[in-house]
């Protein structure tokens, strides 16, 4: 790996990694609590563990210049595995929270697998560990072929993947170790914040150059996409985790927010998380993956402009309709409700630019699972977009709200478009990436087809059935004027759906296992792709030929 | 690739732009698309102007409906109260025993019950009032304060062991860790204990522990539990006769209460809950427990 840095990126990469393992040798020496001086250990061993990868290619000769006529790839591949290892331990994770909220005595006991901390646990490792290597490795894959330019150097994208990873890590420990910031989405104390800060302007600054070298006219809406995703998010984490830190050798920190505005900052964040990292980056892979896989063109570059600028305007303003009914002003409620009311069509105009895009495809649906992946996700998306827009009204609201009808719609979207699209692209990238004729089996992509869909839709139907219920039980009053349930009867009530969800999440799971499985297969197997993949170059490449599309 | 070229499969015109491969139709949005689109803003618009909506400096456009969430609350609390009133002012005058007595009364004690007690009591003694280790089944007889209806409002209302001022107090001291009797003579003490609701074992291989422990028993635990061992409200001892067990029965957790004593603590209730409330718990566990007889 090493090797393909050039001298002065090993330099760099090598200073780097001593730099790391001296701050945490640094916390580990200093640290005041356990949790801390654990973490300062980790970000050691890291470090320790760069710089030997750094060293074992040192005094390996530079790179032969020819590797500029061809794009840069190695992290795309490694931050693909990294994914899918993730989506393997956070949905396990996810699916033993499940059987606890059936069978609460599975925590066998023990503090850290309690559902304070394991829900955590689940929510990072599926949406950041899983989602977010997904796409760190697919834009790189997607801004350097659209923009026809290599990524201007081969260290930034390292430093990109593998500093988020260490992000990820921090954070999934922490929970373990009850560190947390209480805050949904951003539980992650103070340092490992102030690491990802780092991590994340490096790559908004890769992105910004190699789109700044791009020999395109324009830039594709998948850029659009994952640009938006990479710099609200920046902004976002900035601001949501401002904290004052009780001391530089502890974990503890206090929020700059306190009372209704720490509540208001919470969910400005934690809904346009949902919104530009959980919808906007994912469609910037729908944009590129899609018609590449379909070979068809986008079906409308007029809704692709108002669907973008209508989904990055309206959302930022619906983050208080998580705050209905609570001590926030009504007229800040007013404001979150009816934006995202507004939402529903642009939210609609995205799917439906996908959906249109397959006219002319439609049998590639029926016969190749790989788009099916992403023709599903595109669905769910238009369903969870309208399901949210309906939640946010404030009626609506008052009967769905704290209860599981939150979590289905959070799973119609985490699953259903999320995940559906994430391994829809990934079916398509990794034969393209490695070099591969396809995947090492159709047949296993079709079984983790099936295995999603019924997965997903278990879940989304217990949900919505256990969260109407609950909240009927919730409001029933007797003849007396007085409650008719306790909380207690409502959780009685659940047990049934809890377990079905779980059977749902497992179905769910063992589709991501057989999805590893199918890609650590194609990744291993020997036989290259005969044909030349002269079309997957960078300018200055020669004319492509264009009946190579599905293998680039 | 030129500038009004066509896509053969829909007639759209191309935008002309390719990137790697994906090329652009240039096709209008739908009419539709914008008629909904407008619809949802003129739906926004009209409900920014009827209800509270956009800051303005220290405050806010207020509506023409003139709602407000908080007064609306307010009135929604103010209309259920007045609903409940027809009983509530009965349940708060009326002495506990009268209420007894009191069918149509009665009927509404256990419709408000057992949502009042699973949500606030169940956690500790189970959604059937049984109890479990460590926490008394309130459905049965034997009752560690008394179980007069004014006593056990009274247990709810200060608690055991509680933060509140006047709250009951008791403790069953740890005699074995605190070496106020040896190993052999809490084994004895607990021999005997157990003898006093089986009689068997003051007859079978036992009998030597049992007649040790009568004396251990008389010289220690008398003081709390009684001569006969049938307990002391005032000291919120309990009965040791009777087969009903808060800590269990059998050897093993009888020695472990005795060597390392117990306190129970159940928390005051007065702050945390209406009289009324109050008064439909202790009618309801009362009813609970002369059904259950
Ligand atoms: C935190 C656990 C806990 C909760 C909650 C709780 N209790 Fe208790 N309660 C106890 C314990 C423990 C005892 C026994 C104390 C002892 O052993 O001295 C007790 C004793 C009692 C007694 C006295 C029994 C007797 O034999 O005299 C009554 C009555 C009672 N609880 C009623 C209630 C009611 C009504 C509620 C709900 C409003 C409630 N408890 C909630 C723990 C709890
Ligand atoms: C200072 C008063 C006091 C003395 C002395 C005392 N006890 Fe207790 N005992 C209590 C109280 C109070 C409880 C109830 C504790 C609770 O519920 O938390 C209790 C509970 C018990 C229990 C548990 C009953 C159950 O239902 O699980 C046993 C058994 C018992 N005592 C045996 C003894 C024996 C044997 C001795 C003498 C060796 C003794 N006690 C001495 C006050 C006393
Ligand atoms: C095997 C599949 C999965 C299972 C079994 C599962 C299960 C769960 C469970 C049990 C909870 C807690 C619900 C509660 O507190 O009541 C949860 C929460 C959550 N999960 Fe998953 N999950 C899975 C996959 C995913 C994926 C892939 C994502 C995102 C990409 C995701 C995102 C979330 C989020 C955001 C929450 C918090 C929801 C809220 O606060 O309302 N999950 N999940």
């Amino acid at each position: 790996m090493a090797s393909l840095l050039t001298k002065n990126e090993r330099q760099l990469a090598l200073g780097i990694s001593i730099l790391l393992a001296l701050v945490g040798l640094a916390m580990a020496g200093a640290g005041d609590d356990r949790a801390y001086a654990a973490h300062g250990i980790l970000i050691m061993v890291f470090g320790v563990g760069t710089a030997f990868l750094t060293i074992s290619g040192y005094h390996a000769p530079e790179p032969p210049e020819g590797r500029l006529a061809q794009y840069y790839d190695d992290p795309s591949k490694v931050g693909i595995v990294l994914a899918m290892g993730w989506a393997v331990f956070g949905m396990f994770i996810g699916d033993w929270v499940a059987w606890l909220l059936a069978y609460p005595e599975m925590t066998f006991d023990a503090a850290w697998s309690s559902f304070g901390r394991l829900r955590p646990v689940h929510t990072t490792g599926v949406i950041f560990g899983f989602g977010g290597n997904a796409l760190i490795a697919t834009s790189f894959h997607v801004m350097q072929r659209t923009s026809r330019a290599r990524m201007p150097d081969q260290l930034s994208p390292w430093f990109v993947l593998l500093g988020y990873n260490l992000f990820c890590i921090l954070a999934v420990s922490g929970y373990f170790m009850g560190l947390t910031q209480s805050k949904e989405y951003a539980e992650p104390e103070w340092y490992a914040d102030i690491w990802l800060v780092i991590v994340w302007v490096t790559y908004l600054v890769l992105y910004l150059r190699t789109l700044a070298r791009r020999q395109e006219p324009h830039i594709y809406v998948a850029n659009w996409y994952y640009l938006a995703f990479i710099l609200v998010v920046a902004v976002l984490h900035i601001v949501n985790n401002l904290a004052m830190p009780i001391s530089l050798t502890q974990a503890k920190s206090y929020s700059a927010f306190a009372g209704v505005q720490d509540a208001m900052t919470q969910w400005w964040y934690g809904h346009n998380a949902v919104a530009f990292f959980l919808t906007a980056g994912f469609l910037g892979m729908l944009y590129y993956y899609l018609p590449k896989r379909a070979g068809r063109p986008i079906y409308s570059y007029r809704m692709s402009i108002l669907g973008f600028w209508g989904i990055t305007f309206f959302y930022m303003w619906a983050g208080s309709h998580h705050l209905h009914y609570t001590a926030l002003p009504q007229w800040v409620q007013t404001l979150g409700m009816t934006f995202s009311v507004m939402l529903l069509v642009p939210s609609w105009l995205a799917a439906a630019n996908a959906l249109l895009t397959l006219n002319g495809a439609w049998h590639k649906v029926r016969d190749d699972a790989t788009l099916r992946f992403m023709m599903v996700a595109a669905l769910f998306y238009g369903l969870s977009t309208f399901e949210g827009s309906f939640m946010a009204i404030r009626p609506v609201n008052s009967l769905s709200h704290y209860t599981d009808w939150t979590v289905g719609h959070v799973h119609a979207g985490a699953l259903g478009w999320v995940a559906l699209i994430t391994f829809g692209s990934i079916y398509a990238v990794v034969p393209w990436l490695w070099k591969r004729q396809g995947m090492y089996s159709a047949k296993l992509v079709e079984a983790h087809f099936w295995l999603a869909l019924v997965g997903t839709l278990i879940y989304v139907f217990a949900m919505w059935n256990s969260g109407i219920i609950q909240g009927l039980m919730w409001r029933t009053y007797n003849e007396s004027g007085t409650l008719a349930y306790s909380f207690i009867d409502s959780l009685i009530a659940m047990h049934p759906y809890y377990v079905a969800r779980a059977i749902g999440g497992l179905f769910f799971l063992i589709g991501a296992v057989i999805g590893s499985y199918n890609i650590w297969m194609t990744v291993r197997a020997t036989r290259e792709d005969s044909r030349e993949p002269i079309a997957d170059r960078p300018v200055p490449a020669v004319a492509r030929d264009r009946a190579l599309q599905s293998g680039e | 690739m030129s500038v009004g070229e066509r896509d053969p499969h829909t007639g759209h015109a191309m935008t002309g732009h390719e990137w790697n491969g994906i090329k652009e139709l240039n096709t209008p949005v739908p009419k539709p698309v914008w008629f909904f689109l407008t619809a949802t803003v003129l739906f926004s618009v009209v409900y920014w102007v009827l209800m509270p909506a956009w800051p303005l400096g220290v405050t806010y456009t207020k509506g023409l409906l003139g709602i407000d969430q908080r007064t609306r609350v307010a009135g929604d609390l103010e209309k259920a109260a007045m609903k409940r009133a027809t009983w509530t002012g009965k349940i708060e005058d009326m002495d506990l025993s009268t209420i007894q007595a009191d069918a149509p009364l009665m009927q509404i004690v256990r419709e408000a019950g057992p949502a009042l007690f699973g949500d606030n009591c169940a956690v500790c003694h189970g959604t059937d009032a049984r109890g479990g280790k460590g926490y008394p089944n309130l459905t049965d007889t034997a009752w560690l304060w008394g179980g007069d209806p004014e006593t056990v409002a009274e247990t709810i209302r200060v608690g055991i062991n509680a933060s509140h001022d006047e709250t009951r107090v008791s403790q069953m001291p740890a005699l074995g860790r605190d070496q106020i009797l040896d190993r052999n003579a809490v084994l004895n003490v607990v021999s005997y204990v157990q003898s006093l609701s089986d009689s068997a074992l003051a007859t079978g291989g036992q009998a030597d522990a049992v007649a040790a422990g009568k004396e251990v028993f008389a010289d220690n635990c008398a003081a709390c539990h009684g001569e006969d061992g049938r307990g002391s409200i005032d000291m919120g001892a309990p009965n040791l006769t009777d087969g009903f067990w808060i800590y269990g029965g059998d050897r093993q957790s009888v020695f472990s209460t005795v060597w390392g004593g117990r306190q129970g603590t159940m928390p005051a209730w007065e702050s945390r809950l209406t009289l009324v409330d109050r008064k439909i718990l202790t009618l309801y566990l009362l009813d609970l427990g002369s059904v259950r007889q």
